[in-house]
């Protein structure tokens, strides 16, 4: 019995105990708590503004934070912004990946479903924003990442792309045992390709399986005025 | 301002140096939407200058401590207001500019301190670029791609462990030393121009980083050497370097517009 609470308590990557992120005049996180096992997919979902970027930002020490933020060990983590600004830089995709001196760029490109050959040499500038995205995600498991973070990873990718890449996600995600942890709005890829969803608007109105994102009631909560629930059944 | 040979020698040596080092560092000002501060930055100099005239000491070294305070107040105000590096430059710069210009009362020493002056150097100054040209191209290497991530993407570069305000902190000193050595050849008013206009030149026809930083220190070193032989050759008090190191440099951008528009042809 105590071998199995010990077993349950390792499998965990991630927990967060009471994170608040205050600013002078503005509470943008409060009092989160939730945990995630180790290979899952948690979406984070919330109305804009309800502090889900606040959220990576804090998970990457980008903000300052209270509460607890305890990845497992030998975390390694890959992440994918929301914005980027590259139209007006000169930067290959090649010197972009070897920003992170790594060897087997032609194998993360060719995970993410790119052909090195013709995508090495050009641009960041002129890629299309679906190839753009996929080279941001090759960035992220460039060097071999256990957690990956993605903030709305196709947002201006056309339906089409987002699929693949969602797809593509899901695959890597199976042959590598990676954590994925990505903020969406799309209720369908929330549905179909992750696990767990955690519902913010400042604090956690819900935490729990993927597939009650389709209750309307739900979706009320999740994108209405904010209710909040006890941290301790945010897990 | 007649030239003996040798000081025009030195005065080339220092114009490659400087113009190297200058577009180097500039193709990281141009990339940053910062061309303008870079092209004001440099004015901001003048009171320092000032100061070196009146109290006899390297205007220079003056011109420097000016630069680098003023690049460190704006970095500081940069990231405490929400203003722009615009803003708090273009504010800096004509005050700057202003004092300084009280303060010069000798208009020839005011004409050099604007325009450039090339008669004087020797050779412990050429000595003295050379190494901080050197010095200040390696450092902005070791922190260039650090530097380009974080224009990309702030997040990016801290989550991969760029102290993003340290880098640019240390950038803004180099970029002051090679300014300040650039103003003995273009003067005050115009060095902005030698870190500006070849790392645009060269952005027109270049599409990845490593060909861009390289172009753009040619463009800088010829722009700033034939601005500095024109001058030598022409070698009248009336016709300062400065402005012949930017019509050099203007040139070589229209020719980088062209043959960029005939590769598109």
């Amino acid at each position: 019995m105590g071998k199995s609470i010990m077993e349950s308590h390792n499998d965990y990557i991630l927990k967060v105990s009471d994170l608040s992120v205050k600013f002078p005049n503005e509470t943008i996180l409060d009092d989160i708590s939730f945990k995630l096992k180790k290979g899952k997919t948690l979406a984070i979902v919330g109305p804009n503004g309800a502090g889900k970027t606040t959220l990576f930002r804090a998970f990457l020490n980008l903000v300052p934070y209270t509460g607890k933020i305890e990845w497992a060990d030998k975390v390694k983590i890959g992440y994918v912004p929301q914005r980027l600004s590259v139209s007006d830089i000169p930067i290959s995709v090649k010197e972009f990946l070897s920003f992170k001196g790594a060897s087997n760029m032609e194998n993360s490109l060719s995970s993410v479903g790119l052909d090195s050959k013709s995508v090495l040499n050009k641009s960041l500038g002129v890629l299309s924003g679906g190839q753009l995205q996929r080279v941001l995600i090759a960035w992220a498991i460039v060097d071999r990442p256990n957690v990956l973070l993605f903030d709305e990873p196709t947002a201006g990718v056309d339906l089409d792309s987002e699929e693949a890449i969602y797809k593509m996600l899901n695959d890597l995600k199976k042959e590598n045992e990676i954590t994925i942890l990505l903020i969406s709005h799309d209720i369908h890829i929330i549905r179909d390709y992750s696990e767990y969803m955690l519902a913010l608007n400042r604090c956690v109105t819900f935490f729990g399986e993927s597939k009650s994102i389709m209750n309307p009631e739900l979706q009320k909560i999740i994108y209405g005025e904010p209710v909040c629930v006890e941290p301790e059944h945010g897990e | 301002m007649i030239l003996l040979i040798e000081v025009l020698i030195f005065s080339l040596v220092i114009a490659i140096f400087v113009g190297l080092s200058a577009g180097y560092l500039g193709s990281l000002m141009v990339l940053e939407k910062m061309a303008l501060v870079g092209d004001a930055l440099s004015h901001v100099a003048l009171p320092g200058l000032a100061l070196g005239i009146l109290f006899n000491f390297d205007p220079l070294l003056g011109g420097f401590v000016f630069l680098f305070l003023s690049a460190v107040i704006i970095w500081h105000l940069g990231r405490v207001t929400k203003l722009s590096f615009e803003t708090l430059v273009g504010a800096m710069f004509t005050l700057a500019l202003a004092i300084g210009i009280l303060l010069i009362s000798d208009l020839e020493a005011l004409t050099e301190a604007l325009f450039g002056d090339i008669s004087q150097v020797s050779l412990p100054d050429t000595v003295v670029a050379i190494i901080i040209s050197v010095v200040a191209i390696f450092l902005t290497k070791i922190i260039y791609n650090k530097i380009v991530l974080s224009m990309i993407s702030e997040e990016l570069a801290t989550s991969t462990g760029v102290n993003v305000a340290k880098t640019n902190l240390l950038y803004l000193l180099l970029v002051s030393l090679v300014v300040a050595m650039g103003i003995r050849i273009t003067g005050t008013l115009l060095v902005g121009f030698l870190v500006v206009v070849p790392a645009a030149a060269a952005r027109n026809v270049s599409s990845n980083l490593y060909r861009y930083s390289v172009l753009s220190s040619i463009f800088g070193a010829l722009s700033s050497f034939s601005g500095v032989l024109l001058a030598g050759y022409i070698n009248l008090p009336t016709v300062p370097p400065g402005p012949l190191v930017v019509i050099s440099g203007v040139a070589i951008f229209l020719i980088a517009v062209f043959v960029k528009w005939i590769s598109k042809l």
